[in-house]
Formats: C-alpha cells, structure tokens, sequence
C-alpha cells in the first residue's frame, strides 16, 4: 500500500536497528515511555521491542483514550442508556470496558439497552436526523485528536436545530497527562520510574502542535520526539532520543514533520475553544482526579450537554482491588507484573481497562507479545 | 407443470408480492410457494418426491460426513454473492475441508413476515446456481416464517452431507512439527466486502467476497499426490482463529510470515482505514491446508493451477510448542503472537 508499506519497511528497519545499538552506549540504560497507546500497539504488533538492544526499553504510558476513563463515566453511559432508555452511540473499543455490576456498554445491549457503535461523530448525528422520535446521545471520548470532530458535531446539530442529540463529553487532554506521570512520586520522587524521554503523540500533535511539550523539556529536562504511528517513525524516534540523552540536550524534536508543526491545526483548535472550555477536574482511571485536564461543553452549548439534559451526577467508583492498571498507565508496573494478567483478566474478560483496546498495555502485551513471558 | 399446481387460483406475484405469515403455516399458500419459488429453481429428483424427508442412495465405500451452517448476513446482497449462494458454498466447504466429495443440501429458510418475494426469488435462484455449479442438489428443506420485526429479511440454514474415500485422514488434530502451512489466495475479501456495504465506504473499486465453493480446488489438491493433514476453510475469526483452532488440537505451535500473506491491496487499504486485521477478517472462498513439508512445493504448484488457488501461497510452518502459539515474524522484522480474535470484530457476516 502506497505511503503505508514504506513506513513499515523490513529492510530499513534493520538498518536502523544497527544504528540504534551502534548509538545506545553500552554503560548506559535508556527508559522511554511512549505516551500513545497508537504507539503501544504499533510497538506490539510489529515486533519493535525485538529490534532494540536490551539497554533500550520502552514503557507504556497512558495515551489510550478507554484505559484512563474511570468506571464511573461508563457507568454513566449505561445509566443512560438502560434508564432513559437513549440511543447511546460511541467508539467500537468503549463497548467492552468493564463498569459496575459486571456490566458493560455490550452487556447492557445484551439487557435490552440501545447501544450502537459509531465510526466517526457525524455518524451519530445521522443518527439522531434519522431517529427524531429518539434521545440520541454520543458518548465522546478521546484526546485532542477525537475532540474535533466532536465540536463539528455539536456544531452541526446546533445548526440543524436537532433537539434530540446531546454528547457525553469524556475528552481528556495530554499534556495534563504526561504532567502528572512526570509529577508522580515514583519519577520526581523516589526515582523508582527512569524515564529519559518521551515519544510524543502523533495523530494528538497534528492538533496541537509540537509547542505545548516544550514546557516538559524546558521543565522536566526531559527530550520530547514526536513520532508517525508507524513502526519505523517509531525506531527514528527512538533513535533521536538515544542521540538526546546521549548529548545531555533535552528538547522537542519533531520526527513526525510529514504531518506536524510546531504550532498544530489552528482552525481546529479555534473550533475546539468555541465549543468547549476546561473541567476544574476530572478523574482519570490510575492518575486519579486531575486538575484542568479534561474538557467540557460550554453553557452556550449546554443543550447538547448530556449531563445537563439528563441531570447527570458523577459517582467515583474505585477499581478491582487487585488491578494493577493505575501503576501500569503510570508506567510503575508492566502488564506481566499484575496478578490478574492472563489469568482473571484476559481480552474475553477484561477486569481493567488496559485489557480493553488494542492500544491497551494489556491487551497490546497479550495479544502480540505474551510469548515473551514463558 | 403438476395438477396440484394447476388447483391454486393465481399465480404468486413475485414481482410485487411480499411474505405472509400464511406462507409458512403449512396450507394452501405454503405449497404454492415451495411449488413456484423452491421447486422451480432448486428442483431435482430427490426435492420432487415431495415427501417430508429425501429418500437418498446408499453411498458405497468411505464414510459420511455432515455439516450444518446458519446464515445470518447483512446484508443480504453484498459484491460477490448473496445470502443464498453464501449459504451453500459455506455448508460445501465446510463438507468439503473434511475431504469429502460433497453429496447433498438441505436448506432451511426462516423469513420475515413482510420480505418481498422478489428478493427471495432472487436468493432462491443464486443458490440454485451456485448449486447447479458445484454438482450438489438441494434435497430437502423447510421453509418457516417469523412475524414482521422478529426477523431480518431471511435466515438460511443448510446442511451437507457428504463422503470421504477410505484411506483420507484430515483432521485438526493432525498437524505435525515440520509441516508446512499453506493459503489458497487472499484474505479477507468476504468480510471487508460486507463491512465496506454496510459502512458506505464507496471505495472506487468495490471489494468483492471471495464467497465460492471449494471441493473442486480440494479435488485438485489431493490429485496431486501431496501428503495432506489438515484442511480447514478460515471463516469467521479469520485466518487467525483457524490457526488457533488447529494449534491447539494439534498440540503445535506455528510460526508464519506475514510478508507471505497474501492481501488484496483494496482489503488491506480497507482495513488499515478501519482499524481491522486481515488476519482476523472473515473467508468464504479460500483455505488452509497444512502438510508435508516435502510436499510443499507440490501442493502449491497444484494449488496455483485451480483458479481458486492462483494466490496460494506457503504462509509458514508447524513447529513444537508447548504453549501451542501462533506466532509470526512480521514484515518488519520482529515477532509477535497471532492471537485468537477477541470478541466480536464484525458481525453478522456470513
């Protein structure tokens, strides 16, 4: 496939893979985290991990939209859906994850509950032209990248007048996340994370840019490389951390240009700004309450506010006992540490979230690279 | 033209008429519909005894085999095929991967109250073509309906019996360390070709289902002389699964290529843009066989002379493995797990 195949290039992969271990020194040990679970999963599924030195490790970080969502905000979908009766619509990798009571979106579908699933937010206001007897209500989860297309759709149903469609607006933002792992006592504290650099977001950059990680590399002296979603971005962004670290630089460096700037897409940003403005917190799943991480619907908007039209409270509900996935989305622990992995919670029957999409640490480390583990 | 026929007032109108719950309740309307939609596509000396079962033959040497498949798609009509053809090459295969000749079909429909008959006659005529195609009648069936809403459109269910020559040993439990794993042509066809229908992609060149009966292929592979252990068409789950599936039976680990597998590029081109892996989209129309590795070469050779194996490719080997993982070294160079497919990727596709 044109523009595809040449980012997944065996051969080029292998070239780089000898000037990573030519570059990594061998007396040094180098931890980077790859925020986006794109990267986790392009990482898992392409076998990356195997064309490192073993000097060289990557850990998961939380960029995966479902794993951070807490309990209570899925709990809230279905109460929506089984109670009053709404058409709920979101993304395919919402439906699995697990909520109170054992249930989940595909459960509750199961009850009787009318959940669909979606592939972009126009989709749902499609639904809610066609469905105008219905209270449809799109379920909006993401990072910069997703939150876009949700402002479009507001916009839209504001224009057309549609009383029957509202968001269930669960947008987080990324730089509050990387902020709060690098504040997190295990990095600034305790030094029991190493963390010598980030791959910066790839699709989450191309809306904001490569400006707003230039505060974690100013502040943190940690080197930020933005990086493609395809494998070989990945290995060359790697390589330019390697080259980062081993030069004492800690800077943004963009591997990514094909698509980002430093400054992002400002038409989309606006948009962003016209629709929705901060939450004064909101609780992530394993980096808890954070504060103006998250976005919601301005008054302007609140008509198409779910939590205004149905009266929505939100109740923290804590995780399995035993689930390790805070500590794994903090990058504390890797998938394989948890007691539960493979053995309780596996794919078929996720008990966290990470086990859910396939951009997951779980589910990317179960799927592709379990092998590893016996 | 029979002088039961004769006694019905009107002719059906297919052409405008719909379904009625009557059509399915056993009188007067039910026999008119079998007469002049059933019978007259499908008709063939074992359907015309007209009896509550089919009187069959007895088949000589060998052993019988029987398989059953339920037909749901939506929709009914996709590039490639339809509900009806659909549901005798799916029942044929999975017949025909047991390395039986297939013999015979029973078709099962339950419709919805409501459904054009236009559309049914069509479904009806497709999969009388596709079984005058392969050389297997349609012998028995039963038709009910379902009230409107409790249905949608038509369900098809099929059973196909078929015989095994003495001496042919396929299983999944027969696939060794050593042996080498091929695939007769590209995956993925039929499930994207539904899903891109059911999405509306409108891709510039539509994917069209591989759905297609693959007994003659299996004929021309076993003619080769190659010593075959397993043979399984990679439906649902995909390529994957199957794989999975004999992994475990076998008690075998395998370990593929992906630079091997062949994909259409407007399927892979439709998957990256879906988030979906063609090694867990569904096939109607290709298998896997698994054999000797000497015989390799040779059964691909004979593979590529059918024209339902023109793509066939060597996708990798068995090997032994206690954890019995499927794994592939990917075209990038590193390795990693071909899992079981978990929960539902698409669904309703076949």
């Amino acid at each position: 496939m044109k523009y595809i195949d040449e980012f997944r290039d065996g051969e080029v992969a292998q070239k780089l893979a000898i000037a990573i271990r030519r570059e990594a020194q061998a007396g040094r040990r180098y931890h980077f985290m790859e925020f986006c679970g794109g990267h986790t999963h392009a990482i898992s599924r392409y076998g990356v991990a195997d064309l490192l030195p073993d000097n060289v490790k990557m850990i998961h970080g939380p960029g995966c939209p479902v794993c951070v969502l807490p309990i209570g905000r899925i709990d809230q979908a279905i109460r929506l859906a089984l109670a009053q009766g709404v058409i709920l619509c979101t993304y395919g990798d919402c439906l699995r994850v697990p909520a109170s009571d054992g249930l989940s979106l595909l459960k509750a579908k199961a009850q009787g509950a009318d959940v669909r699933m979606v592939y972009s937010s126009a989709d749902a206001v499609a639904l809610a032209q066609k469905n105008p007897g219905r209270q449809v209500v799109f379920f909006a989860i993401g990072f910069e990248t997703t939150t876009p297309p949700t402002a479009v759709a507001i916009r839209q149903a504001a224009a057309h007048g549609l009383k029957n469609f509202s968001v269930l607006c669960c947008h987080v933002l990324t730089p509050s996340a990387i902020a709060s792992i690098l504040e997190s006592p295990e990095v600034r504290q305790w030094g029991t994370v190493q963390l010598d650099g980030f791959i910066g977001p790839a699709h989450v950059s191309t809306i904001i840019g490569s400006r707003p990680y230039e505060f974690f590399a100013e502040e943190y002296r940690k080197p930020v490389v933005i990086a493609g979603f395809e494998p070989l971005d990945v290995m060359q962004a790697i390589r330019m951390l390697i080259r980062q670290v081993n030069e004492g630089r800690a800077e943004v460096e963009n591997e990514f240009s094909r698509a980002v700037d430093r400054n992002g897409n400002l038409k989309a940003q606006q948009l962003v700004g016209e629709i929705f403005e901060m939450r004064k917190n909101f609780e992530w799943r394993g980096l808890n309450v954070l504060p103006y991480s998250a976005l919601r619907i301005r008054d302007q908007f609140a008509e198409f506010d779910a939590e205004k039209r149905f009266d929505l409270t939100y109740e923290p509900v804590p995780d399995h006992k035993a689930c390790e996935c805070g500590a794994i989305l903090r990058g504390v622990k890797r998938p394989q540490d948890c007691k539960l992995f493979g053995t309780v919670c596996t794919p078929e029957n996720p008990i966290g979230s990470c086990m859910v999409s396939s951009e997951g640490a779980c589910a990317a480390h179960y799927t592709y690279g379990r092998y590893k583990d016996v | 033209m029979s002088k039961t026929r004769q006694a019905y007032v009107r002719p059906l109108d297919i052409k405008h008429g719909q379904v009625e719950m009557a059509h399915g309740a056993g009188g007067r309307a039910m026999a008119q519909l079998i007469d002049e939609l059933f019978a007259r596509y499908l008709g063939n000396e074992f359907l015309a005894q007209g009896d509550d079962g089919a009187l069959l033959p007895a088949v000589g040497e060998g052993r019988l085999v029987m398989a059953t498949d339920a037909h749901v798609v939506s929709p009914l009509f996709f590039p490639g095929g339809d509900i009806g053809s659909l549901s005798v090459h799916g029942t044929l295969n999975d017949v025909a991967v047991m390395g039986a000749r297939p013999l015979w079909l029973s078709a099962a429909f339950i419709i919805e109250e409501g459904f054009k008959l236009a559309d049914l006659a069509r479904i009806v005529q497709s999969m009388a073509s596709a079984a005058k195609a392969a050389g297997v009648p349609v012998v028995t069936g039963d038709t009910k309906v379902v009230e409107r809403g409790k249905g949608d459109g038509v369900f098809i269910t099929t059973t196909g019996i078929g015989v095994v020559a003495p001496g042919m040993e396929l299983s999944g439990r027969s696939a060794r360390p050593g042996d080498a794993i091929l695939l007769s042509g590209t995956l993925g066809d039929h499930g994207m070709a539904i899903m891109a229908v059911r999405e509306s992609l409108g891709f510039e060149s539509p994917i069209v289902s591989d759905s297609a009966a693959l007994h003659g292929l299996i004929a021309a592979m076993r003619a080769s002389g190659a010593e075959l252990h397993v043979l399984r068409d990679p439906t649902r789950g995909g390529l994957a699964t199957t794989l999975n599936e004999i992994a475990r039976q076998s008690g075998v680990g395998m370990m593929l290529q992906e630079k091997a597998l062949p994909v259409n590029p407007a399927v892979a081109a439709a998957c990256e843009f879906l988030g979906l892996d063609p090694l867990y989209v569904a096939n109607e129309g290709k298998l896997v066989a698994i054999c000797a590795e000497r015989d390799a070469e040779m059964l691909l050779a004979a593979m590529r002379a059918h024209p339902l194996g023109v793509q066939a490719a060597i996708i990798g080997r068995v090997h032994a493995d206690p954890q019995h993982f499927v794994q592939m070294t990917t075209g990038f160079g590193g390795k990693r797990i071909v899992d079981w497919l978990s929960g539902e990727q698409l669904p309703r596709i076949c």
